[in-house]
């Protein structure tokens, strides 16, 4: 990629949204991709006078991220639907859909992602609290071979 | 004041296509809007996983048809930068033209269903007949009206001839004249102003922090544009964005009405640098896309983005869109609060909402 990446943790992700914020950053979204089935690359993308720059966060999908919604309330729905299609829960969100911003209850829960989707069938419980529930993951192989359901 | 929740959509008269905001009201008065959404998702990334780089370029054209060709040139140019590949000149000219008549098009055709949004049908009658002679043009240069599918990785697969382009430069005479006919209705006429002249103000503050795009945030005096960075041909043409600072539906509908005029414009100067040669650069032998990017361009309703990952296999391990109306939602919920219920279809049409991008 030609711009600026940065890596943040989790506990410092807030805190470098408002930053950029300050210094006069527009939130351009959020890109997700599944790394392995334990993992999520979340990537922040912003924008200043056509610039941009990007904020890198590896979050494990057990642990909640903090929403940066109350700094910057246009991450409301990208985080939202993150949660739908990754399954990864976000601390603090502005509004919550819990997990039905576009899934409804009987849909696949985690459909984005390719090594450890979860099904409402394979799911124990509720969808939307169950959000951070463990996934059986497939193998990389399996995740390739597998057609879109 | 007693509140009561009232549903505007998922279907109703002015809307195209299907979006629910729940309107909670004081008397007549909205005093907070909540979308919702899902009733068409395609979930068109996750094809990514089967279909190979090549053949998704025919799966981003189908995110939305109104401006299938720029998601098309969005694409390429991401997976063209991963790969190192450069575009002939006149394959970047081209897509310049035709990514302005895509957005001729679809401007037009928000302007028709503007004016019908305040139930001005003669006028929605107006600009739809101009729109007509843009669909001629997409048809003769392309092969299609719609889903004109005309780019390739490495650049575009037609090339129209000298007596072709002609043509079109009379045609865009045509258009050019019937739109300064319109003009002064669209943005003078009484009613016009009445229904759209303080609707559904943001500030350029709002925009800005609301992360709002294209003719939304210009309408608002945010003078941003993708155009700008100079991707494809636009560095070598001057561009220059519209911009309007009032903030209402009334510049929202100025700053359309005037960019269809500059495109016209933007094509006329494409044309007269239109460079001779290829059309389509050789990929024959280069290694499939091994890298991510992130790429932008301007769509008719704002900027898009992709971002593109790919570990060099021949599917992609992540293709993510970002459409303008996915952008645009949080402001127009910013919009709506103090208005009537009545103001709320001109309101939410102003956006030029498009729910095929957003649910792609």
């Amino acid at each position: 990629m030609r711009e600026e990446i940065t890596a943040v943790s989790a506990e410092a992700l807030v805190g470098e949204a408002a930053t950029l914020k300050v210094l006069g950053y527009r939130l351009v979204t959020l890109s997700c991709t599944e790394i392995d089935a334990d993992t999520l690359d979340l990537l922040y993308h912003f924008d200043k006078d056509l610039r941009m720059k990007h904020l890198r966060l590896t979050a494990p999908k057990s642990e909640a991220v903090p929403s940066i919604s109350p700094v910057y309330f246009a991450a409301l729905l990208v985080e939202n639907e993150i949660q739908d299609f990754f399954g990864l829960r976000f601390e603090g969100l502005a509004v919550d859909y819990g997990g039905t911003l576009y899934l409804e209850e009987e849909a696949i829960k985690t459909p984005y992602c390719r090594f450890s989707l979860r099904t409402a069938e394979s799911a124990d419980g509720p969808a939307a609290p169950g959000l951070d529930e463990s996934a059986a993951p497939l193998s990389e192989g399996a995740a390739r071979d597998r057609k879109i359901p | 004041m007693r509140k009561t929740v009232i549903p505007f959509g998922p279907q109703h008269p002015v809307l195209p296509e299907p979006i629910h905001l729940q309107l909670t009201m004081e008397d007549e008065r909205i005093i907070e809007a909540i979308p919702n959404l899902g009733y068409v998702h395609r979930g068109l990334e996750r094809l990514a996983d089967i279909r190979d780089f090549h053949q998704m370029i025919q799966v981003v054209e189908r995110v939305c048809g109104i401006c299938s060709m720029i998601h098309a040139a969005c694409y390429c140019q991401g997976i063209e930068e991963i790969m190192g590949i450069e575009v002939p000149p006149r394959a970047n000219y081209l897509r310049v033209i035709w990514s302005e008549i895509h957005r001729m098009q679809s401007h037009l055709l928000w302007l028709g269903l503007f004016a019908d949004s305040f139930g001005f049908e003669s006028l929605f009658m107006q600009f739809w007949r101009v729109r007509e002679k843009i669909m001629d043009i997409s048809e003769a240069t392309t092969g299609n009206r719609v889903i004109v599918s005309v780019n390739v990785i490495g650049g575009v697969r037609r090339n129209p001839d000298p007596e072709q382009i002609r043509w079109v430069l009379a045609q865009l005479e045509w258009v050019e004249a019937e739109l300064q006919r319109l003009e002064n209705t669209m943005l003078e006429d009484y009613t016009v102003k009445k229904r759209t002249v303080g609707k559904g103000v943001l500030t350029r503050q709002q925009a800005y922090e609301l992360g709002a795009v294209g003719p939304t945030a210009r309408g608002s005096g945010v003078a941003q544009d993708a155009r700008q960075t100079g991707y494809a041909a636009y560095g070598e043409l001057n561009f220059e964005p519209v911009v309007e600072t009032e903030g209402d539906c009334w510049a929202r509908n100025k700053v359309r009405f005037r960019e269809t005029l500059a495109s016209i414009d933007l094509i006329r100067r494409a044309v007269k640098r239109l460079p001779e040669g290829e059309v389509r650069a050789k990929i024959k032998g280069v290694k499939p896309p091994n890298g991510e990017t992130v790429t932008r361009v301007e769509q008719p309703r704002g900027e898009l983005l992709y971002y593109l990952k790919g570990s060099g296999e021949k599917t992609l391990d992540r293709v993510r869109i970002r459409t303008p109306t996915f952008a645009n939602i949080p402001a127009l919920l910013a919009m709506l609060p103090g208005h009537f219920l009545s103001d709320v279809p001109v309101v939410t049409l102003s956006i030029d909402p498009c729910i095929s991008c957003t649910e792609r």
